[in-house]
């Protein structure tokens, strides 16, 4: 008795089912299975299975199969499962001898009940609750980050702090003379953009010789510290997060830990000492490079020599601009550093994780600074220095 | 679906490899033929994992040729090697998976790039897969939220993603339990038996070795050249060669001066 002929022309495979009895189907498949070979959705097959009710036994049979690959065994896996959720018995004696193996194999270690997951829906409020409670733990690590920092920070005072001070040397080399190119484009530049800002305002009262105040007060004060605190987050921050990310994702971070070495001294401590070493020197050296690029405009630009330009500079600025500057560049050297260092401990095992912790390094080290900056700024304003 | 092809599928001849002027292996000659279990082996850091390398075309030769069916890989542009390339599946021997993709896009990965299935397909792919190498319903974990083992194995499923011509597996018991390793040397056998495919194996495994090896190459380290080929029980047999005896008898047989 036929009850469904399931073949189509525009199909390179058969799949054809007969029901014997009023409990026994059987499923014959028929034609090429190998990849490129146009095959009946299973689902639409199973919709048709749907319809045979009261089965008890299906026989799964093959007659003149062509050339065939995993796509075969993959099928009959979806209908076996199909059947097998039903408790209908599927016999499989009618098929080449090699998928009956490949069929026993897929199924010789079944799966544990618990060991899929799903994928739940979730609602708009429960995405809500989540970034709400993410945030919170964020803001935890941070907090705990800066306690086992500052822990490691009281050891290393005592002497009693573990790591190599190979490590603070090359880290001090990476964060010092290697960014010297940049630091020195990067700050004659904005020297000089300052002093071309200035002038176009300055010039037309004939008080060109002001923008010497202007550059070096500027710079020294604030462009210089911010600028290099902006490229060493970029730079040096970013790496941090990468290489102490990187080693989380292969275990080295864990291999520390089992043989009592504390990452935080160990890892963090000479990367957060050579920032707070080397930034502050970066800005000196920055504040500098950037009168330079003022001297420059000034002189080529305007009947100004660079004696007086000199002369004003050193009337204008004060001992206690520069101490602010570099008070606040350590300031965010230590924020860059730990920026850098926490996204990189706290980095999941994947390669994207690696990725995003070096992001979020220098998203969060940018947004430290300007708040830092604005801080201190508000604060030396109340001051009055 | 024994493909119908000239038999010798993988030629090696007077192969020479290094890293800079660090020779590792010199002068390897060895052919492995269609429908082959071929082993590879050696004691650890005497360049199985290099000579895999350089067989699926990751590191040209310094000297010396490979050739698939007959034709010599280094020889030929860039497009065919990419060709002849994507009728491989490797397994590497750190696993190698995507981290950031789950096991199932990991599957999925090969077969949405190089088929035309529709989703629904590969994902019934992806299933039988995992279910050959014991992973049923593992689809969407990450490979840091598996064991080391089951990394290795989910490796295997990415292998074979595309039912290729040749696999190449780098130790794919190492981190398997008894039962599972052998559950893998069954998988080999009928992935050779049922689709004819060609399977380059490194292993140590000597019980895997014998029941499924049809041949085999032995590196040696101290002399930097191989020291004999052929059928792993054949060579246990006949060899004469001490380093070879016990690496095939674990260090406990005596060389065989009658064969
Ligand atoms: N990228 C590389 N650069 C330089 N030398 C390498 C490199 N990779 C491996 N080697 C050297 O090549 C030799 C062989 O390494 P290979 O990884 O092939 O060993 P193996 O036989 O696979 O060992 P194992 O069984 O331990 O995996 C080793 O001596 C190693 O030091
Ligand atoms: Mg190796």
């Amino acid at each position: 008795m036929n009850v469904t002929a399931a073949n189509r022309q525009d199909f390179s495979t058969d799949v054809h089912l007969e029901r014997i009895d009023a409990d026994t189907l059987v499923i014959r498949l028929a034609g090429s299975w190998a990849q490129g070979a146009i095959i009946k959705p299973v689902e639409e097959v199973i919709r048709e299975l749907d319809e045979l009710s009261g089965l008890r036994r299906v026989f799964l049979q093959t007659s003149q199969l062509e050339k065939w690959d995993s796509r075969l065994p993959a099928y009959l896996l979806k209908i076996i499962d199909y059947y097998q959720a039903k408790d209908v018995e599927v016999d499989l004696s009618g098929l080449p001898e090699g998928v009956q193996g490949l069929l026993k194999l897929a199924r010789a270690v079944p799966e544990r009940a618990g060991d899929r997951r799903t994928v739940k829906k979730t609602s708009a409020l429960y995405e809500f609750g989540k970034t709400v409670l993410d945030g919170l733990q964020d803001a935890k690590g941070l907090i705990t980050f800066i306690g086992e920092a500052v822990l490691a920070f009281w050891a290393l005072l005592q002497g009693k702090a573990r790591f190599r001070t190979v490590d603070l040397v090359l880290c001090i080399q990476e964060a010092g003379a290697e960014a010297l190119p940049i630091v020195t484009l990067i700050s004659l530049l904005v020297g000089l953009i300052l002093a071309f800002v200035g002038a176009v305002q300055l010039a037309m009262f004939g008080a060109q010789i002001y923008i010497a105040d202007l550059v070096s007060l500027g710079t020294v004060r604030e462009m210089g510290a911010l600028m290099t605190a902006v490229i060493m987050s970029g730079r040096t921050g970013a790496a941090y997060a990468a290489q102490l990310g990187t080693m989380n994702v292969n275990s080295e971070i864990d291999a520390l830990k089992t043989m009592g070495i504390s990452p935080m001294q160990f890892l963090v401590m000479p990367r957060m000492l050579a920032l707070a070493l080397m930034l502050p020197l970066l800005c000196l050296y920055a504040d500098f490079m950037g009168i330079l690029g003022g001297a420059l405009v000034t002189i080529s630009v305007f009947d100004v020599s660079l004696i007086q330009y000199a002369h004003e500079a050193r009337r204008i600025v004060h001992v206690d601009d520069f101490s602010i500057g570099l008070f606040k560049s350590l300031v965010f050297a230590v924020l860059i550093a730990t920026a850098g260092c926490m996204r990189g401990m706290q980095c999941g095992r994947s390669a994207s994780a690696v990725g995003n912790a070096a992001t979020s390094a220098v998203v969060n080290s940018i947004v430290y600074i300007v708040v830092a900056d604005s801080l201190i700024t508000l604060i030396c304003n109340e001051l009055n220095i | 679906m024994i493909a119908t092809m000239e038999k010798p599928h993988i030629t090696v001849n007077d192969l020479t490899m290094a890293y800079g002027d660090f020779v590792i292996q010199h002068d390897l000659n060895f052919t492995i033929d269609r429908g082959d279990v071929f082993i590879i082996m050696g004691g650890s850091g005497c360049g199985k994992s290099t000579l895999l390398k350089h067989l699926i075309g990751l590191q040209r030769p310094v000297k010396g040729d490979v050739f698939y069916n007959q034709r010599n890989f280094w020889q030929a542009s860039q497009k065919e090697q990419a060709k002849v390339m994507r009728r491989f599946g490797v397994l590497y021997q750190s696993g190698a998976l995507f981290s950031s993709l789950t096991l199932a896009e990991n599957i999925a990965l090969p077969l949405g790039e190089f088929t035309r299935l529709s989703r629904s397909e590969i994902a019934d792919i992806i299933s039988y897969k995992l279910a050959l190498v014991g992973l049923a319903g593992f689809q969407d974990y990450y490979p840091s939220e598996i064991s080391g083992g089951m990394q290795k194995r989910a490796g295997l499923a990415r292998a074979m993603a595309l039912d290729p011509e040749i696999l190449f597996f780098d130790e794919p018991s190492a981190g398997l339990d008894p039962v599972s390793a052998r559950l893998l040397d069954d998988l080999i056998i009928k992935l050779k038996d049922t689709l004819g495919t060609t399977i380059v194996v490194v292993t140590h495994e000597l019980a895997s070795i014998f029941a499924i090896g049809t041949n085999s190459v032995f590196l040696d380290s101290d002399t930097k050249t191989m020291l004999a080929t052929g059928n792993p029980k054949k060579l246990l047999a006949e060899s004469k060669d001490f380093k070879i005896i016990q690496f095939l008898t674990r260090g406990e047989g005596n060389v065989n001066n009658e064969a």
